[in-house]
C-alpha cells in the first residue's frame, strides 16, 4: 500500500491500536477488560500480550501487504485463544472488521476532507479478507481441540498397552505406529 | 445458537460486547468442552455414596432429592464447625482482590467467575445469607443471595473448574486457600451425587483393584516385564525388579499412570534401572501390584473417600514388613501424603525413619509420614556421588523444569528435581520467574479435571503455563518439558501439541535413565523411547 492514506494510518497508529485494544478487551467481562488492559507482564496476561501483539501485526500487515500467509499466522495467536473461549465463532472473529469503524472514528475527517473515499474502500476490503482468513485459522484450531480430543486417550493408554503386547489385534491398527514418539498425535 | 449471531447492525459496530450485569446476575452457562461428564451410577454405588443415578448437566432436571436444599446447608454447617480453616476462609476475605488475577483458569478464559475471589464468593454469599446475622438483614447489600438450583449449578460448574491448585493463597495477604473452600465445596457437591465421572470411575477402580484404571495384578506383573524386555533392548542389562515381595527394606510406590500410560512408562522405565543399579550398592526394594496407584482421586471427592484410598499405602507396607516407603513422581498424591495421611491412617509407628541405604542419609523431613519422595533420593545420591553419569546422552534434549503444583506448593520441593535435572543433562533453562517454584502455573487438568471431553477448558486453563513453556523455546531452542508429576506427563503432551508442538514431556528419572551408565552395558545407541542418541547417527554415517 502506498500514498496518502498510508500515511495517516502510519501518523494515527498508536491512537488506532489503542482504540483498537479496547474493541477487543471489551468483548469481555469488565472485570477482565480492565485486568487485559493494565497487567503489562507478558507471562501473568498471556491473553493481553497476544492482543496487543497481534493487532500490531495485523495492522503492519496490512499497510505493507497483503501478504495473507503471514497475516494468517500473526492471527492465529490471538484466533488461538479466541476460539476456546465463550465465543461464537462470529464474535470470536469480529472484531477484525471493527478495525473499520475504529480507523474511521480515528480518521474519518481526514479521509472526508483528503477524498480519500476510494483508497480507503479498497484498504477495507483488505479487512475483509484478513477476515476471511480468520475464519480458516478459527477452524483449523477448532479441529485440532477435536482432534486432541478423540486421539488423546489412544495416544496415552492404548499405545502402551499395544507396545506392552497386552492387546491382541485382529488386523494392523492404521496409522498407529508414529515412530517411537507415542505422546503426539500424527 | 440463531440468537447469539450478531445483527448486522452490531456486525458493524465497533464490536461485541458481552452482556453486562452484576455476577450474581448472570446466570450460569454449562457450556460443552468447559465440564466433564456426570459420574455413573454404578460408580457412585461401588463407594457407597449418595444419589446413584444417571444424569446429565446439561438437562434441566438433575434429579435431586427433594430435601436437597437441606442437605446443602446440613453439609455446610457440619463443615464450618469441623474445619476451622473453611470457617476462616469464608469470614475474613477483604475482597482486596490480590488473588484475582493469579488464576490460570481466569486468566486463559477471560470469565470472572474463575477469579478465586469471585470462585469463593460462590459459597460464601450463601454462608452469609444463612450463617451470619448481617448476611440475614442486609441481604444482597452484604454480599448475601439465597440457595437456588441455578446457584448449586454454578457452584458444580465453577467448582469443577478450579484444579485445587493454591497458586491463588500465594498472593492472599490473609493466606486464603481457595483450593480448600473447593474441596469442601466439592465435598458437598457429592452429597447429592453431584461428581464427575472422570473422578468417579478411578475412585470406584481404586477401591476395587487398587488403581485408576482398574488393572490387575497380572496385568501389571505383565507391564513390568515388557518394560524389562525393553530395557535390556536398549542396554543389554538383564533387570530383576522385585513385586509384593515379604521383607524387603523400602516399598515403592507410584501413580498407575507411569506404569499404564505414555510417557510416564519411560518413567516407570527409568525407576527400574535406578533401583537396578542401585542393588549392588544395597538397595532393598519392591513394588507392589496392590499398593499400585500412588496416585488419589478420593482427594477430589471427600476427606472420607481420600482417607479410604490412601489406607492401602500403610496396610500393604505393613503386609510386607518394610521399613519405609519411596514414592514415584506424582503431584496429589504428594499433597495427600504431606499434609493428610499421618493424621488420617497413621500413626505410622511400625515403620521407620527413612534412612538411604546407599548414603546414609536420614530423611528427617519425613519422619511422620515415613516416605520418601524420589527427587529427593535421588539428588541426595548425586550429592553423595553414589551415580555414574553421562549427561551428554541427553544432549539433544533442551530442557526446562515444571514445577508441579503440588509437590512445589504443598510439599515445597523445589531445588532437588533441578539439582538432579542439572546433573544428567547439559542443556536446562528456567522458564520465568513468575511461572515457576512457588508461583508455578497449573497444568490446566489437575484435581481431577485430566478427560478428554473438557479439553477447552484445559487448552485454556493451560494457556500461562504453555505461554512460559513457548518463550523458552523461541529463546533457547527448548524442545522438552520435565515435570515430576503423573497427571502432568498425561495432559501436556496435548497442551503442547496444541500451543508449542515443537516440545515433548519426560519425566524426571527417563532423564535419569539415560545418562546413568549401567555396569556391563553394551554401547547404548538409542535412549528409552528408541530414539537415537546425539551423535550415533553421524558416528553411522561415518563408518
Ligand atoms: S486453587 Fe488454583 S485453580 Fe483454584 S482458584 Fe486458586 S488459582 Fe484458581
Ligand atoms: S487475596 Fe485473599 S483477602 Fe484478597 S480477595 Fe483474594 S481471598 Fe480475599
Amino acid at each position: 500500500m502506498k500514498g496518502k492514506l498510508k500515511g495517516i494510518l502510519e501518523e494515527k497508529k498508536p491512537a488506532i491500536l489503542n482504540a483498537w485494544f479496547t474493541v477487543v478487551a471489551e468483548s469481555y467481562a469488565e472485570e477482565t477488560a480492565k485486568f487485559l488492559r493494565r497487567q503489562k507482564d507478558p507471562f501473568a496476561n498471556p491473553v493481553g500480550r497476544a492482543i496487543s501483539k497481534t493487532t500490531e501485526e495485523l495492522f503492519d500487515d496490512l499497510l505493507t501487504g497483503p501478504d495473507y500467509e503471514t497475516a494468517g499466522i500473526h492471527l492465529d495467536s490471538i484466533i488461538r485463544v479466541r476460539s476456546l473461549q465463550n465465543f461464537t465463532p462470529s464474535s470470536a472473529t469480529q472484531f477484525i472488521f471493527s478495525l473499520k469503524s475504529v480507523i474511521r472514528d480515528a480518521i474519518g475527517k481526514d479521509i472526508h476532507e483528503s477524498g480519500l473515499e476510494k483508497e480507503m474502500v479498497e484498504f477495507e476490503s483488505r479487512i475483509d479478507q484478513l477476515g476471511l482468513v480468520a475464519f480458516d485459522v478459527y477452524m483449523k484450531c477448532r479441529e485440532k481441540v477435536y482432534e486432541l480430543k478423540s486421539n488423546e486417550f489412544r495416544d496415552r493408554y492404548y499405545n502402551a498397552f499395544r507396545r506392552a503386547g497386552l492387546i491382541s489385534e485382529v488386523a494392523a491398527t492404521p496409522n498407529l505406529d508414529k515412530s517411537n514418539n507415542m505422546t503426539k498425535a500424527p | 445458537m440463531a440468537e447469539e449471531l450478531p445483527t448486522p447492525e452490531e456486525l458493524i459496530s465497533k464490536g461485541y460486547k458481552p452482556p453486562k450485569t452484576a455476577w450474581m446476575d448472570t446466570p450460569v452457562n454449562i457450556r460443552k468442552g468447559m465440564y466433564c461428564y456426570a459420574s455413573t451410577p454404578k460408580t457412585v454405588e461401588t463407594l457407597g455414596l449418595p444419589n446413584p443415578r444417571n444424569w446429565n448437566p446439561l438437562d434441566d432436571d438433575w434429579q435431586l432429592p427433594d430435601n436437597w436444599k437441606e442437605i446443602v446447608f446440613e453439609g455446610l454447617r457440619e463443615r464450618l464447625d469441623k474445619f476451622r480453616s473453611f470457617k476462616l476462609f469464608m469470614d475474613i476475605c477483604v475482597r482486596c482482590g490480590a488473588c484475582a488475577d493469579k488464576c490460570h483458569f481466569f486468566i486463559g478464559t477471560g470469565d470472572p467467575k474463575n477469579m478465586p475471589v469471585l470462585r469463593a464468593e460462590l459459597i460464601r454469599s450463601v454462608y452469609r445469607n444463612d450463617f451470619t446475622k448481617a448476611g440475614k438483614i442486609l441481604g444482597r447489600l452484604a454480599g448475601a443471595r439465597p440457595m437456588t438450583i441455578g446457584v448449586l449449578k454454578e457452584w458444580w460448574y465453577y467448582l469443577f473448574q478450579c484444579s485445587e491448585c493454591r497458586r491463588c493463597s500465594v498472593f492472599c495477604p490473609y493466606g486464603i486457600d481457595t483450593a480448600e473452600i473447593t474441596i469442601v465445596g466439592r465435598e458437598i457437591l457429592n452429597l447429592l451425587g453431584l461428581n464427575i465421572d472422570w473422578i468417579s470411575a478411578p475412585v470406584a477402580n481404586c477401591y476395587r483393584t487398587g488403581n485408576h484404571l482398574g488393572i490387575q495384578p497380572h496385568a501389571y506383573t505383565d507391564m513390568i516385564d515388557f518394560f524389562c524386555e525393553d530395557i535390556e533392548e536398549v542396554t543389554g542389562v538383564k533387570m530383576e525388579p522385585s513385586l509384593n515381595r515379604k521383607g524387603a527394606e523400602i516399598l515403592f510406590i507410584t501413580p498407575s499412570g507411569d506404569v499404564f500410560a505414555d510417557p510416564g512408562t519411560y518413567t516407570a522405565m527409568g525407576y527400574i534401572i535406578l533401583f537396578h543399579y542401585l542393588q549392588e550398592l544395597g538397595l532393598d526394594i519392591t513394588w507392589s501390584t496392590y499398593a499400585s496407584e500412588g496416585g488419589n482421586f478420593g482427594f477430589f471427592t471427600s476427606h472420607d473417600t481420600m482417607k479410604r484410598l490412601n489406607a492401602k499405602m500403610f496396610a500393604e507396607a505393613k503386609r510386607l514388613g518394610v521399613k519405609w516407603i519411596l514414592g514415584g513422581e506424582c503431584g496429589h498424591m504428594w499433597r495427600v501424603i504431606q499434609q493428610y495421611m499421618n493424621t488420617m491412617n497413621g500413626p505410622a509407628d511400625f515403620l521407620e525413619t527413612p534412612v538411604s541405604p546407599i548414603t546414609g542419609t536420614c530423611f528427617e523431613n519425613a519422619k511422620s509420614t515415613k516416605m520418601v519422595h524420589i527427587a529427593e533420593f535421588t539428588a541426595d545420591l548425586i550429592y553423595h556421588n553414589k551415580l555414574n553419569l553421562d549427561p551428554s546422552r541427553n544432549d539433544n534434549k533442551i530442557v526446562t523444569y515444571h514445577d508441579s503444583c503440588n509437590p512445589a506448593r504443598g510439599m515445597g520441593l523445589l531445588d532437588e528435581p533441578r539439582y538432579v535435572i542439572n546433573s544428567v543433562c547439559n542443556h536446562f533453562y528456567e522458564m520465568p520467574s513468575n511461572t515457576i517454584r512457588e508461583q508455578t502455573f497449573c497444568c490446566g487438568a489437575g484435581s481431577g479435571l485430566n478427560a478428554s471431553e473438557d479439553m477447552e477448558l484445559r487448552m485454556m486453563g493451560g494457556l500461562p503455563r504453555a505461554n512460559a513453556v513457548k518463550y523458552v523455546h523461541e529463546m533457547h531452542g527448548v524442545n522438552m518439558l520435565a515435570c515430576v508429576c503423573a497427571i502432568d506427563r498425561a495432559v501436556f503432551p496435548a497442551l503442547m501439541e496444541y500451543w508449542v508442538p515443537e516440545v515433548d514431556v519426560t519425566g524426571l528419572h527417563e532423564l535419569v535413565a539415560n545418562a546413568l551408565i549401567l555396569p556391563g552395558e553394551k554401547k547404548r545407541t538409542t535412549d528409552l523411547r528408541g530414539e537415537p542418541l546425539p551423535g550415533v547417527e553421524e558416528e553411522d554415517a561415518e563408518e
